[in-house]
Formats: C-alpha cells, sequence, structure tokens
C-alpha cells in the first residue's frame, strides 16, 4: 500500500502538466466558440436566408456526429487533405472541440438572442442606428448577458469532452493517466486521481463562472445570477 | 417654396397588413411647433400611421417629406432622418441593461459620434428636462413606468429631432403616472417642440393640441381645432360622447 501512495504522490507533477493541457484544450475550444457562435448566431437571426441556410448545415453538421468521429475526421482526413497534416493533435483537438463548441454556443446566443423584446430594436433603429449598430450596441450586450447561465453549461461539457483527445494522443489528463497506468500497473489510484482532477478543474472554472455571471449582471434585470 | 411653411408633410399613405387595409390614403401637414393629437377608436391605424412616418412600417403608397426632403423611398438615408424624428412609445423600449443616463446619450455616442463627455453633458441636461436627472444612474427596472416613460421622452429630445411621434405614450400609465408624464408633454409644446401625440388623453388634446385629427377606419375623418370639434356635430362628438357614458 505504502508503495501504491508513493507512486501516485511520485507521478502527480505528470498528471498536472495534464491539468494544465485539458484546460488549454478546454479554454482554446470556449473561446473558439464565442469567435464563431456568436457571428453565427447573429446571422441566424437577422441573417438573409443564405445565411441562415449555411449556419443551419454547419449546426446540424456538427451536432450530428460524435465528438470522436469528429475527431478522427478531422485529424486523418479533413486537415491533411487541407495539407495541415503537420498540426500538432493540440491544434486539432482544440480547433474540432471549438468548431463542435460554436454549434451548440450559436444555439444558446440564438436563443438569448430571440428573447430580447422587438422593442429594443424598434427603438434603435428609431433613433437613427443602423440594424449593426443596434445589434452591437443594444442586442448583444442583452443577449450574451442573458445567454452566459447557458454558456457557462458549456463548460463543463467541453471540459469533459476533452478527454476524447486521447485517442489523438494529445498529453492531456486521460493520456498521462493512462501512460502512468501501462508503465506502473497501478490503476484504479491513478484513475481516481486524474478524476479527482477533472473534478476540482470543474468545479473551479464554474465558480469563476458564477463570479463572471454576478459581475455583470444587470441591476434589476435578473441573470439568475444574484 | 410653398413647401417650406410645413416641416413634416404626409401624403396620402396607404399601409395593408396582409388583408387587412388598415390605412386608406392619409394626407395632412404639420407645422413647425404644432401640436396635433390623433384620436379614434382602437385598430383605425393611428399607431400604424405614425410608425409609417419615420418608415418603421413601410407605407404601401404615399410619400412623408420632413423639411421638403422625401423620407420615403430615401435608402440608408432613412438613418438620418430619423435622427431628426424622435418617437416615444407606449411601453418606453428603454434600453434596459443601460442606466437612464446611457439610454439617452448612448445614441449621441453611436450615432452621432459626439465626444463622450459634451453626450454626458448633453444627456444629463435632458434628463433634467424632464425632471430625472437625480435617477441618472438607476436602471430601467428600478424606474416607475412614468419615470421610464419621461427617460424615454428625455432620450429622443437628445437627438435634437424637428418632430417627435407620440405612440399612445400614457396608455400602459396609471392616471397619476400619466400625469407626470403629460406635464412634462405640456412642456415640451409649450416651449414649440413640433408633436405628433396618438392619445386618448382628451384632457391633454384640449389643453395642449393646436389641432386635433379624429381617424376611424384607416381614414382622417375630421380635424380641426380642440373646440371646433368639440363644438361640431360629426362622429367624433359621438364617440367623445360615448366614451363620457362609460366614465359615468
Amino acid at each position: 500500500m505504502a508503495d501504491v501512495t508513493a507512486i501516485v504522490i511520485l507521478w502527480i507533477p505528470y498528471l498536472v502538466e495534464g491539468v494544465f493541457a485539458t484546460l488549454g484544450l478546454t479554454a482554446a475550444a470556449l473561446g473558439l466558440g464565442i469567435l464563431l457562435g456568436l457571428p453565427m448566431a447573429i446571422g441566424q437571426v437577422y441573417g438573409n436566408r443564405l445565411v441562415r441556410s449555411v449556419v443551419a448545415i454547419y449546426v446540424w453538421f456538427f451536432r450530428g456526429l460524435p465528438v470522436l468521429v469528429l475527431l478522427f475526421l478531422f485529424y486523418f482526413g479533413i486537415f491533411p487533405a487541407l495539407g495541415l497534416g503537420d498540426l500538432s493533435a493540440f491544434i486539432v483537438g482544440a480547433t474540432v472541440l471549438g468548431l463542435r463548441g460554436a454549434a451548440y454556443q450559436s444555439q444558446i446566443f440564438r436563443g438569448g438572442m430571440q428573447s430580447i423584446s422587438e422593442g429594443q430594436m424598434t427603438a434603435a433603429r428609431s433613433l437613427g442606428m443602423t440594424r449593426m449598430q443596434a445589434i452591437r450596441s443594444i442586442i448583444l450586450p442583452q443577449a450574451v448577458r442573458i445567454s452566459l447561465p447557458g454558456w457557462s453549461n458549456e463548460y463543463p461539457n467541453i471540459l469533459t469532452d476533452s478527454a476524447v483527445c486521447y485517442a489523438i494522443g494529445v498529453a492531456e489528463l486521460l493520456t498521462r493517466a493512462s501512460q502512468i497506468v501501462a508503465q506502473t500497473y497501478v490503476t484504479m489510484p491513478i484513475y481516481l486521481v486524474c478524476a479527482c482532477m477533472f473534478i476540482l478543474i470543474n468545479i473551479a472554472g464554474m465558480q469563476v463562472l458564477h463570479w463572471v455571471e454576478r459581475r455583470v449582471a444587470i441591476p434589476g434585470f435578473g441573470t439568475g445570477a444574484m | 417654396m410653398a413647401d417650406d411653411e410645413y416641416i413634416l408633410r404626409v401624403e396620402d399613405i396607404h399601409k395593408s397588413f396582409g388583408k387587412l387595409e388598415v390605412l386608406k390614403g392619409v394626407s395632412f401637414n404639420v407645422k413647425k411647433g404644432e401640436t396635433i393629437c390623433f384620436i379614434g377608436p382602437s385598430g383605425t391605424g393611428k399607431s400604424t400611421l405614425l410608425r409609417c412616418i419615420n418608415q418603421l412600417n413601410i407605407p404601401d403608397k404615399g410619400g412623408v417629406y420632413l423639411n421638403g426632403e422625401e423620407v420615403t423611398n430615401s435608402g440608408p438615408r432613412i438613418n438620418e432622418f430619423r435622427q431628426k424624428i424622435g418617437m416615444v412609445f407606449q411601453n418606453f423600449f428603454l434600453f434596459d441593461h443601460l442606466s437612464a443616463v446611457r439610454n439617452v446619450e448612448i445614441a449621441l455616442l453611436k450615432v452621432l459620434k459626439m465626444d463622450p463627455k459634451a453626450a454626458r453633458e448633453k444627456a444629463l441636461y435632458e434628463l433634467h428636462q424632464v425632471g430625472m436627472e437625480d435617477w441618472a444612474e438607476h436602471y430601467p427596472a428600478e424606474l416607475s413606468g412614468g419615470q421610464a416613460q419621461r427617460v424615454s421622452i428625455a432620450r429622443a429630445l437628445a437627438m435634437d429631432p424637428d418632430v417627435i411621434l407620440f405612440d399612445e405614450p400614457t396608455s400602459a400609465l396609471d392616471p397619476e403616472l400619466t400625469r407626470e408624464v403629460l406635464e412634462v408633454m405640456k412642456k415640451l409644446a409649450s416651449a414649440g417642440m413640433t408633436m405628433l401625440v396618438v392619445t386618448h388623453e382628451m384632457g391633454f388634446a384640449t389643453s395642449a393640441a393646436n389641432r386635433v385629427v379624429f381617424m376611424e377606419h384607416g381614414l382622417i375623418q375630421e380635424e380641426g381645432t380642440p373646440e371646433e370639434l368639440m363644438n361640431g356635430d360629426g362622429r367624433f362628438k359621438e364617440y367623445m360622447g360615448k366614451i363620457g357614458d362609460i366614465k359615468e
């Protein structure tokens, strides 16, 4: 038993490096998700028929396939075909999680935008704002705040999904745990520590996001976070 | 040019929603500084008429001219015209995520690209005009209906419009809040602001309006000074009689 404890302690720094990789994947995917998801939501709510169709097809594709299938498709197929075969597994993993996240997040933001009363746009236009000015200054700041609780929920989703990057060899938390198990034959304790680390960064991240929700809440204009 | 006599001309406006013809050819002219009240039963197109003036609803036929320039069919220039045609809504439509003063200054910053300091000064001045300067930092959800409507009037005033359209500005308010909003509007009227007001408030119409337009079935049925309409024996008097009966 003492042996096992010693082995686990010995390997913890190696696992912690995996925590950073997992957090990196999650942060990159969340960031890419907003970067693409927000414009997609705008396109879906305010765009013309063509834009709406393109977004709908995108969302249908990325929500329709299992994340592991997407990962293989991009890692072994699409990226090499685009001449991007040299991209690191980490970049591919973060990109796929981000592209997939954008599909989900666009729908969260779309819901937020559609919940803003028509009158907000009407009032903005009546002051001489262009449609784009109204979206940027009036609709988006409200829609993003309303979407925040739902969007926060994407954090644990992407965080836990990121473990599939194990399949293409990204040195994230699960990959490292498996490597340690293969080398030491200490199975359960290592996977338990790995699980605890997932849960810890999950809880910590949610605390940060709840703090953000409270920070940006509008007085008397509930986002549910008080 | 004779046109210059009028700040706003509305010519033969038609508007249908599907099969429902809401406006069947409405024309009128507005002189600078006039306050005109539009009165009539619900569903007769009064609000649609106001929304056709600033093109929130695009009329099917007819023209709107501000200072002799065509507002209808103006393409992207409509945004310039809207800066000069303020609008106040029944449900205020304040921007929920902005404090009162930010509500008033946002268009100054984003549309007129004013310097932030000058915009803030102007916004506070307009809030002062409607007696809301002490509430500058409060958010819409923290204001009473009357306060919110006064802020929305300040928001319209801040653009220095040539004319302000009021679409049933007091219909969502109880009598006491109605009074505080009407007082602000009376003050504006006597200060020479050009105002078109869709309202059911006869008290306001008789005391502040230069002209009352009675609309029914998508057409102007009668118009004149409040006294002329009250002393006449047309549809307006009949309509007012009905309202009076209910009140008693």
